[in-house]
C-alpha cells in the first residue's frame, strides 16, 4: 500500500473516530438531561462548542509549555488511536496496527496526560497543579489493574499485537475474552471507570471543588484542541477495550454498537454514584481491582495460558 | 522622529500599573489591550451563529438576582436546551451574567473577571439594581449603573426578574450576536481610559494591574 493511501485512510479513520466520540458525548448529555427530566442540549452541541472556542478573537498564553500542552494532549490521543485496529480486516480502519502495538498504545495513554501536566502547570493557576496531582495519582493507580488485565490477555493469547488478539476471539461470542478470561475483563472495566473520569472517579475535573482542574487556564483555541482530543481519545479507549475484551468488530455498525454499550457502563455507574474523595479513589483502585487483576493472571496461567 | 520621542510614545502606550507595590510591578503585564477586528462578513456570520448557539456563562452571583439562575440551570427551566452552559472559569466563559447589585468590593472582582474573559465577550446585567441602583439607589456601598464600569449588552429589568425573563434576555442577546451588534470587547478597549477612570473613582484600594491579562 502506498504511503499516501495510508495517510488518506488514517485521515478518514481519525475523522470518523473524532465525530463519533463527540457525538457520543452529546448523546450522553442528552441521556443525563432526560434522566433529570430536562429536554437537554442538542446532540451536536459538542461541535458547536468547538467552533465557538475556536472563534474567539484573542487567546492568552502563559509560556511555551502552555502552548505545547494541548498539542501533547492531542498527540497522545492521535497516538493512542492510530495504533489500534478499529475494524478487524478493514484496510481503511485498520490503522497502523503492528507487532507489539498494545505496549505502544498503553504508553500513549499515559503520554497525553504527562504533556497536559507540563502545559497546565505553566498556567500558574493554583487549581491546575491540584488537578494534575489528582489526575496523575489516579492514573497511576488505575493503570495497575488495567496493566494486570492486559498482561493476563497477553499471556492468554501469547501476543502483544492487537490484531492477533482480535483474530483469536473471532468465531462466536463464546470466544470473547469476556467469557474465556472474565476476571481480567472485570479488572479492566473497573479501571475504565477511572479512565473515563465519570463519577465516582471524577476527582480530576471536579467542577464544584477545583473548577475543572488542569484546563482551568486553557482558553480559546487551546481549549478547542482539548475538546477535539476528548472526542478522539474517548473513541480510542472504547475501541481498545472492544478489541481486547469484547471480540473486536468486523464492520462499523458492530463497532458503534459495542463501544456504545461499553461507554454506557461507565455512564450508568456515573449516574448512580457520587464522587469519591481523592484518597478514597486511589485506595479503591489499589484494593479490589488489583486483587482481581492478579487473580486473573493466576487463573489464566494455570487454567488457560498459551493453548 | 528621534529615539527619545519613540521611547516617550512607547511609555505612554504602556499601562502605569501604579496601584501595585513597586517590587511587584515587574511581575505583571503592562501592555494596553488592543481592538481586534471582525473577520469578513460571511465567515463572521457563521462564527456568530456558532457563538450564539453555544453560550458559556460565567454566573457572578453578586446579589439576590443569582437566586434566579438556579431554577434556570436545573430541570424546571433547563437552559441547556438553548445551548447555554455554566462555565466555572472566566478564561473559558463568553457571557458574563452579573446577578444583581454590585457592591464596591464586588465591582473590583467584576472588572477582574471581565478583563480575564477572552473576547468576543458579552455581558448580561440582571435586575433593576444594575440599571439604576434599584432599591439600593442611595446605598453608600453599591454602584448604581453597571455600564459605567463595563460595557453591557443586555439588561433584564425586574426585582428580581423571573427565569422566563432571563430566558427572554438570553434570546435577545442571541439576536444581537447574530446581527453582529455585540462588540463590547472592542468598545471597552476604545473607551479604555474612560472606563478606568470610572472604576478607579469608585474602587479606592486599587491594588491590581490596570488591565488583568
Amino acid at each position: 500500500m502506498s504511503i499516501w493511501l495510508r495517510v488518506l485512510y488514517a485521515f478518514i479513520s481519525v475523522s470518523v473516530a473524532t465525530v463519533y466520540g463527540l457525538m457520543l458525548g452529546g448523546i450522553v448529555r442528552k441521556i443525563y438531561a432526560r434522566v433529570h427530566g430536562r429536554y437537554g442540549p442538542p446532540v451536536w452541541q459538542p461541535f458547536l462548542d468547538i467552533i465557538q472556542t475556536h472563534s474567539r478573537r484573542v487567546a492568552v498564553s502563559h509560556g511555551n509549555m502552555f502552548l505545547l500542552g494541548p498539542v501533547f494532549r492531542l498527540a497522545g490521543g492521535l497516538g493512542t488511536y492510530l495504533f489500534i485496529p478499529v475494524i478487524y480486516g478493514s484496510a481503511v480502519f485498520g490503522n497502523f496496527s503492528m507487532a507489539g502495538d498494545l505496549l505502544l498504545v498503553m504508553y500513549f495513554i499515559f503520554f497525553g496526560q504527562l504533556g497536559m501536566a507540563l502545559g497546565a502547570g505553566n498556567g500558574g493557576h493554583p487549581y491546575s497543579p491540584l488537578g494534575i496531582a489528582r489526575g496523575l495519582a489516579q492514573m497511576s493507580t488505575f493503570e495497575v489493574p488495567f496493566s494486570l488485565a492486559v498482561i493476563a490477555v497477553a499471556i492468554q493469547y501469547g501476543s502483544l499485537n492487537i490484531t492477533t488478539i482480535v483474530a483469536a476471539q473471532q468465531g462466536g461470542f463464546m470466544n470473547w475474552t469476556l467469557f474465556t478470561n472474565p476476571l481480567a475483563v472485570i479488572a479492566a472495566m473497573i479501571s475504565l471507570l477511572g479512565m473515563n473520569m465519570h463519577s465516582p472517579f471524577s476527582i480530576v475535573l471536579a467542577p464544584q471543588e477545583i473548577p475543572i482542574g488542569p484546563p482551568i487556564e486553557m482558553n480559546s483555541s487551546f481549549l478547542g484542541i482539548l475538546q477535539t482530543n476528548r472526542g478522539l481519545f474517548a473513541a480510542a479507549k472504547l475501541v481498545l477495550f472492544m478489541n481486547l475484551f469484547f471480540g473486536g468488530a468486523t464492520n462499523l455498525l458492530e463497532m458503534v454498537a459495542k463501544t456504545f454499550m461499553i461507554y454506557m457502563f461507565s455512564v450508568f455507574v456515573g449516574a448512580a454514584y457520587p464522587r469519591f474523595r481523592p484518597e478514597q479513589s486511589f485506595r479503591f483502585f489499589l484494593k479490589w481491582p488489583t486483587i482481581i487483576g492478579v487473580l486473573s493472571i493466576i487463573f489464566i496461567s494455570y487454567f488457560g495460558g498459551v493453548l | 522622529m528621534s529615539k527619545k520621542h519613540i521611547d516617550e510614545i512607547e511609555k505612554q502606550m504602556k499601562l502605569a500599573n501604579a496601584g501595585l507595590p513597586e517590587k511587584e510591578q515587574g511581575l505583571f503585564e503592562n501592555t494596553r489591550p488592543t481592538t481586534v477586528d471582525a473577520f469578513n462578513k460571511y465567515y463572521e456570520g457563521f462564527l456568530n451563529w456558532a457563538r450564539s448557539r453555544s453560550l458559556w456563562m460565567l454566573a457572578f452571583g453578586t446579589g439576590c438576582g443569582a437566586t434566579e439562575l438556579r431554577p434556570l440551570m436545573t430541570s424546571r427551566y433547563d437552559m441547556s436546551r438553548y445551548g447555554i452552559a455554566p462555565r466555572p472559569t472566566p478564561r473559558q466563559a463568553s457571557v458574563f451574567v452579573v446577578g444583581g447589585y454590585a457592591s464596591i468590593k464586588t465591582i473590583k472582582r467584576i472588572v477582574r473577571s471581565y478583563e480575564q474573559m477572552q473576547g468576543p465577550k458579552y455581558v448580561i446585567a440582571l435586575g433593576s439594581c444594575t440599571i439604576n441602583g434599584g432599591m439600593y439607589y442611595d446605598s453608600y456601598n453599591t454602584i448604581n449603573r453597571l455600564d459605567y464600569y463595563i460595557p453591557v449588552d443586555v439588561y433584564i429589568a425586574g426585582c428580581m426578574p423571573r427565569p422566563e425573563a432571563l430566558i427572554a434576555g438570553f434570546k435577545r442577546l442571541k439576536e444581537k450576536i447574530r446581527a453582529g451588534e455585540c462588540e463590547g470587547m472592542n468598545d471597552y478597549v476604545e473607551k479604555f481610559d474612560w472606563y478606568k477612570e470610572n472604576q478607579k473613582q469608585i474602587i479606592k484600594d486599587w491594588n491590581m494591574p490596570d488591565y488583568n491579562w
